[in-house]
């Protein structure tokens, strides 16, 4: 039985992101889904996914103030379960964040968290709206959605990967920007899916049913 | 390429939309989650809930509209009308709000944007400003539903609430809202122009060029509407193509 957890470290809006994975959940038939910041509830889950909203020292700072969380996160993911991270979900997947201060990132993707800086001066941070995605590399969790779809940005920071093999679809702002990350059994999105109406539905399918 | 964003707004009191919704196929014509759901079908990029006469005892009601609005839209929500704390922020956040818009509050404590910013991240901060013109090239903040008058500069609290840390500004000029004449351009201009966070414009649209004209002369990032849709005057796709005709890069799938 597929047990989905999205864990909950007292970051903002989870409410939407959980009425989104529930009712894919629902309609692909994928089983359980469920906000957690208990460690065995980790442990226990099929699938593990990390939401997200706000500063990156912060929500680095929240998940290790949960005895034994990021520990079995991590256990899961080396175990290979299915791992989504969404918008600072996503950047805390790497070396360094560089927002306020340095802080040291999960380094499960190489590469480094940095301030938007957009070659057109006129054009404002946040990169908050409605963006079209150009698709770098086809994966199972982009299945159905193809380069021009739109997805919800909201961010001022953005992930600028050590590997470009790592990069599995970007957007433009006046020069790329980093929109989904993933290696094995990992996969992250700047974007906020459950916020993505149609192309972000389909992509929580997508990670729900996926096999890696 | 980021698309420029159309944003229905909805006013709402104990619950239910103030004005009249004139869609043909609602039951319920003044219940705000019906209402959102047509806009989430129909590709709004956005919505905004302003709960009008906010007080502390129907804040419940409000919570519960965000909740429900928020199991079945999935698209971007901001609520506003009442919000004072950090607190307050938090709470429609729990209740499934993306973005919580401080108004009045943000005038009499500034550092109230900054508390809240730190705690929860710019990028769910929204500061409502209420402007009117004073003299030509010169708007003030007005509070209370454009009744009271602050004294102070619109264009210099943009910019000190930039800085405090609010990640976006509702801009609503008093002289032309319901007044559908079009967006106040020269304030929108000034504010957009003053800061380095999207603004919105609103206030006064009546015609779909009202839309075209806050992005092309006012650099507004979004544009902000009410009675057009409400009254079905014009579709959510028709202002999306009219934009889209004159060359702003509008999200049409």
């Amino acid at each position: 039985m597929s047990f989905t957890v999205l864990v909950d470290y007292d970051s903002g809006n989870l409410h939407s992101a959980k009425k989104a994975f529930q009712r894919m959940a629902l309609e692909t038939n994928a089983g359980e889904v469920v906000v957690s910041s208990r460690p065995e509830d980790i442990t226990r889950a099929t699938r593990i996914v990390i939401p997200g909203d706000g500063a990156f020292p912060a929500c680095r700072n929240a998940l290790s103030n949960y005895s034994g969380l990021f520990e079995a996160i991590s256990e899961g993911v080396t175990q290979g379960k299915p791992f989504l991270g969404i918008c600072v979900g996503m950047q805390i997947l790497a070396t360094w964040g560089r927002e306020y201060e340095d802080t040291r990132g999960f380094d499960w993707i190489g590469g480094e968290i940095v301030r938007i800086t957009p070659a057109d001066p006129a054009l404002k941070v946040p990169h908050m709206g409605w963006n079209d995605l150009v698709i770098d590399r086809a994966h199972p969790v982009l299945a159905g959605i193809t380069t021009g779809d739109h997805a919800y940005f909201v961010h001022s920071y953005h992930f600028k990967l050590a590997d470009p093999a790592h990069l599995l679809a970007h957007t433009d702002y006046a020069g790329p920007i980093t929109a989904i990350v993933g290696r094995d059994n990992i996969v992250g999105t700047q974007f906020h899916p459950e916020k993505s109406q149609a192309n972000g539905l389909r992509l929580i399918a997508n990670f729900l049913n996926w096999r890696p | 390429m980021l698309k420029t964003r159309l944003i229905p707004c909805l006013d709402v009191a104990d619950g239910r939309v103030v004005k009249g919704v004139n869609f043909t196929d609602l039951c319920d014509a003044g219940d705000p989650v019906e209402i959102a759901r047509a806009y989430d079908a129909a590709g709004a990029d956005e919505l905004c809930f302003l709960d009008i006469h906010a007080t502390h005892e129907n804040r419940s009601t409000m919570f519960d509209l965000v909740t429900r609005t928020a199991e079945q839209c999935f698209m971007p929500l901001t609520v506003g009308g009442g919000v004072r704390t950090p607190e307050d922020v938090r709470s429609l956040l729990l209740a499934g709000a993306d973005k919580v818009s401080f108004n009045s509050a943000a005038v009499a404590d500034p550092d109230v944007v900054a508390r809240s910013a730190d705690r929860f991240g710019s990028q769910c901060i929204v500061v409502a400003i209420d402007a009117k013109t004073v003299s030509p090239g010169k708007w003030e903040i007005f509070t209370h539903g454009g009744r009271k008058s602050t004294g102070i500069d619109a264009v210099d609290f943009a910019r000190t609430v930039a800085a405090k840390g609010a990640g976006e500004i509702l801009l609503t000029s008093m002289d032309r809202d319901g007044t559908k004449d079009g967006y106040n351009l020269p304030l929108t201009r000034a504010i957009s122009d003053a800061v380095s966070i999207p603004v919105i414009a609103s206030g006064g649209v009546g015609t779909l060029n009202h839309l075209v004209e806050g992005v092309t002369q006012g650099g507004a990032c979004a544009v902000l509407a009410a009675s057009i849709f409400h009254f079905g005057t014009f579709s959510i796709a028709q202002a999306k193509a009219h934009m889209a005709a004159v060359g702003i890069p509008m999200r049409l799938s």
